[in-house]
């Protein structure tokens, strides 16, 4: 178990540094940082004073290794754009992205799973045709689009919650609907599919025919089979949450990672861009790592040769 | 140019829609009761030190907090006192101010001589990093001469100066600003403004409150509305919604399309603005071996482009079609120019002329500006077998290409920084500097002297000269003067100005 575990954190540090050090070079490539930062009134002095104070005259690999060297020690410089350490920029951003993105999850699956139970109980029964509706429709309706009619409608037309901004915890409530309704679907699908293979199977014809009642033939003996590929999903769910909640964040006007992170590429703040991609790969990675060793916890099989 | 996570088409024809039929009978309700206007940015503001903004956002709020040594009425194109009572040129290189007495800071501090001293000293070294080296790069040095006069002594003649001063070079309180720095100003930004800042969420939230004590004889003064909120909602159809919703009283920058769909419901109006946009032609480039290197294709480019058609179909409002590379509303940008009328074959005949009765092919890359205007003008100039590659990129990726001179023809727009005079947009683009990729000694040569002579007759012959030199060349492909669409409150009153900066303290409730 311990190598195990040792190894899945050894490819987990690779992947960040690979990210870091791709992201580092597409910036570059995506356009001079000096002019961009300079603005659209800025003229060759302005961005060549630029390019010496923020240090873009040197290579990109001296840059990057600069940056990883500070990274390392914690230190993830300054933003350009607001002037102030870029850690303090994130802390303010993150709490509404990190609520965001948690309570989210948690209601995609307190709906999901229970749903996907009952639709592979009876599979082509209603509930499994509602939950394929729901399904279909959760992936084809952009976000962007329910977004603004669920503002139209409860926000302009009913009042009952304020349109914008998350001065209140009211603020959430369309935000949560609405990112919660992409990531449905899928968690439902695999709570589904997983439950008919396992209730397929002989151990739980044997569960069934001992005469054990329903409830508990799924809560003991089914769910805990099928809910392995849901672990997995719903670590890369939750990933996806937090990262890529930046067109409900821009809808709904709430100020968290996800617009930093974009606003910040459009304005070249590369600190900040740096950052971000650092925190939601080590995001990415803790959590698939995590949902790796949950895996093997629940099933001894994936422990592997040990 | 700012540019944000914008949806547009469809979603937005669908949201206003379904608002219109749901929002029938329930009349907006602005919050004129507590007298507090609500405002919306789409961009995040900047840190509110005035000498380190670039965007129009962070220097609206900055120019309501701090005050200039003077001001520009625009109304009469008047420069005004403000904290400075009178001003006079004692010498070619120097300026004596007299300032005003009894002005008080929002701390509470008197102004004096040591607060524009200690302010503009600091924000003209270069470690200090001013934002547009343009503003402060004429200040050689301020000294105090007593308690309420001073003296800036000039490194250059610079015909900008006053306009400079006037409310774009803010000053600061000088013992929290030595103590505290540009970052200090940022995070409690303390002026003589008409209005102080009670609170700030940086880039998100900013709640400003009316200065009682603002000083007696400022052009700013005369507020009414007691408190101004500021947010930033980045997704314009939501600010639409708060808008008729009653939750919002102000917004700009709305797109025209979208403008004539809200007109009716709450109020709409369109300002001309000092930004132009152009296509700019280098014969320089590609060192020379460019068709745009020959005169009658620059002039056969111009001819085949339906400019007129493309301001009706995408500015809309108060655009025209310009045929200067400056806007008509700038002093020194002489109208009487040559223009070249949509005609398309004349503009086959100079092709013919110059070689290319076949056409050609050449790469266009377009920046901040709207796609379906840059496919318009490739779309004309195919008619003349002119085939555009057009490329969209970012500004900053667009003007290095430009400056690397890999560039035959450029798409993009210039704002002058809001200023009306001619100098803030031709010596950047025909100066000789890093844009001008025209190199016409003699173009230079006019436009320095116009740049720096005192004399306004001297300064307007020579811009006059250098415009019609510009036309006649066909050097640039001007398009057309920008608009901008605020969005009201019915409730409110308020009048918007060419430079872009929104003035709330002269808005009022009706």
């Amino acid at each position: 178990m311990l190598s195990f575990i040792s190894k899945r954190l050894l490819v987990a540090l690779l992947v960040c540094l690979t990210v870091s050090a791709l992201s580092f070079g597409l910036m570059f490539v995506s356009g001079d940082p000096a002019i961009a930062i300079a603005g659209s009134g800025g003229r060759a002095e302005d961005a060549e004073a630029i390019r010496v104070a923020y240090g873009f005259d040197r290579p990109l690999v001296v840059q990057y290794l600069d940056w990883i060297g500070s990274a390392l020690t914690g230190n993830l410089g300054q933003s350009i754009y607001f002037n102030v350490p870029v850690t303090e920029i994130i802390g303010n951003r993150a709490g509404v992205t990190l609520t965001l993105g948690f309570i989210s999850f948690l209601v995609a699956l307190v709906i999901a799973v229970p749903l996907g139970v009952a639709a592979a109980l009876r599979p082509n029964g209603w509930i499994d045709r509602l939950a394929l509706v729901i399904a279909v429709s959760g992936q084809a309706i952009p976000s962007f689009w329910l977004g603004l009619m669920a503002i139209v409608v409860f926000g302009v037309w009913y009042g009952w919650v304020p349109i914008s901004g998350a001065d209140t915890w009211q603020g959430y409530i369309l935000p949560v609907i609405v990112l919660s309704y992409y990531a449905i679907p899928e968690l439902m699908r695999i709570t589904r599919s997983g439950m008919i293979d396992v209730l397929a199977t002989d151990y739980v014809r044997a569960a069934k025919a001992k005469g054990l009642p329903m409830h508990l033939v799924i809560s003991r003996h089914a769910l805990r089979n099928a809910v392995l590929p849901l672990v997995s999903l719903s670590a890369v769910q939750l990933g996806q949450l937090l990262s890529g909640s930046i067109v409900i964040e821009s809808v709904f006007a709430l100020n968290g990672l996800g617009r930093l992170a974009w606003e910040s590429l459009l304005r070249s703040d590369l600190p900040v861009v740096q950052a971000i991609i650092l925190i939601l790969s080590l995001l990415y990675v803790v959590l698939t790592t995590l949902a790796d060793i949950l895996n093997a916890v629940l099933d001894p099989r994936l422990r592997g040769g040990s | 140019m700012t540019q944000t996570f914008s949806i547009k088409g469809l979603t937005s024809l669908a949201v206003l829609a379904a608002s219109t039929a749901l929002t029938l009978g329930t009349p907006a309700l602005a919050d004129k009761a507590s007298n507090t206007l609500n405002v919306a940015f789409a961009a995040e503001p900047e840190p509110l030190d005035t000498y380190k903004i670039a965007g129009r956002q962070g220097l609206i709020l900055a120019r309501h907090i701090y005050d200039g040594l003077l001001y520009k009425n625009l109304d009469t194109g008047e420069i005004v006192p403000a904290l400075a009572e009178s001003w006079e040129f004692t010498g070619p290189l120097t300026m004596e101010f007299t300032l005003r007495q009894g002005v008080k800071f929002h701390n509470g501090a008197d102004f004096t001589a040591d607060d524009v001293v200690e302010t503009l000293n600091t924000v003209i070294t270069p470690e200090y990093g001013t934002r547009y080296s343009i503003s402060v790069d004429w200040i050689d040095s301020v000294e105090k001469l007593d308690d309420y006069k001073v003296r800036i002594n000039m490194s250059k003649p610079f015909a900008g100066a006053v306009e400079m001063l006037a409310d774009a070079l803010p000053i600061y309180p000088h013992a929290f600003f030595a103590e505290n720095g540009s970052a200090g100003m940022a995070a409690t930004p303390i002026g003589t403004g008409p209005y102080k800042l009670v609170s700030q969420e940086p880039g998100i939230r900013y709640e400003m409150e009316r200065f009682e004590g603002h000083y007696e004889g400022s052009p700013k003064s005369g507020a009414t509305i007691d408190k101004i909120s500021v947010r930033t909602i980045p997704e314009m159809n939501t600010q639409y919604a708060e808008l008729m919703s009653g939750s919002l009283d102000w917004i700009w920058r709305i797109p025209p399309d979208q403008a004539s769909r809200l007109e009716g419901r709450v109020q709409i109006i369109s300002a001309p603005i000092m930004r132009i946009g152009y296509v700019g032609f280098a014969p320089e480039a590609m060192a020379g071996d460019t068709p745009i290197a020959d005169k009658r294709v620059r002039q056969a480019l111009i001819h085949a482009t339906n400019r007129g058609a493309i301001v009706d179909a995408f500015a809309g409002g108060a655009s025209e079609v310009l045929n200067t590379p400056c806007n008509p509303a700038q002093f020194g940008c002489e109208q009487d120019v040559t223009a070249y009328e949509y005609d398309t074959e004349k503009a086959k005949a100079l092709l013919a002329e110059a070689g290319y009765a076949d056409g050609f092919k050449m790469e266009m890359v377009f920046a901040a500006m709207p796609r379906p205007t840059a496919e318009a003008v490739a779309a004309d100039l195919a008619n003349v077998g002119v085939t555009l590659e057009l490329n969209e990129q970012q500004y900053s990726s667009g003007i290095g290409k430009w400056r690397a001179k890999e560039l035959p023809a450029f798409f993009s727009n210039w704002g002058s920084y809001g200023i009306g005079d001619t100098a803030f947009i031709l010596s950047n683009f025909f100066g000789g500097g890093a844009d001008d990729l025209v190199q016409d000694a003699e173009l230079a040569t006019w436009l320095t002297e116009a740049d720096t002579a005192s004399d306004r007759d001297v300064r307007s012959e020579n811009y006059s000269m250098a415009v019609k030199k510009i036309a006649e060349e066909a050097y640039w492909m001007p398009m057309y003067n920008f608009n901008v669409n605020y969005g009201l409150s019915n409730d409110l009153n308020f009048t918007p100005h060419p430079d872009e900066f929104a003035r709330w303290w002269g808005a009022s409730w009706r």
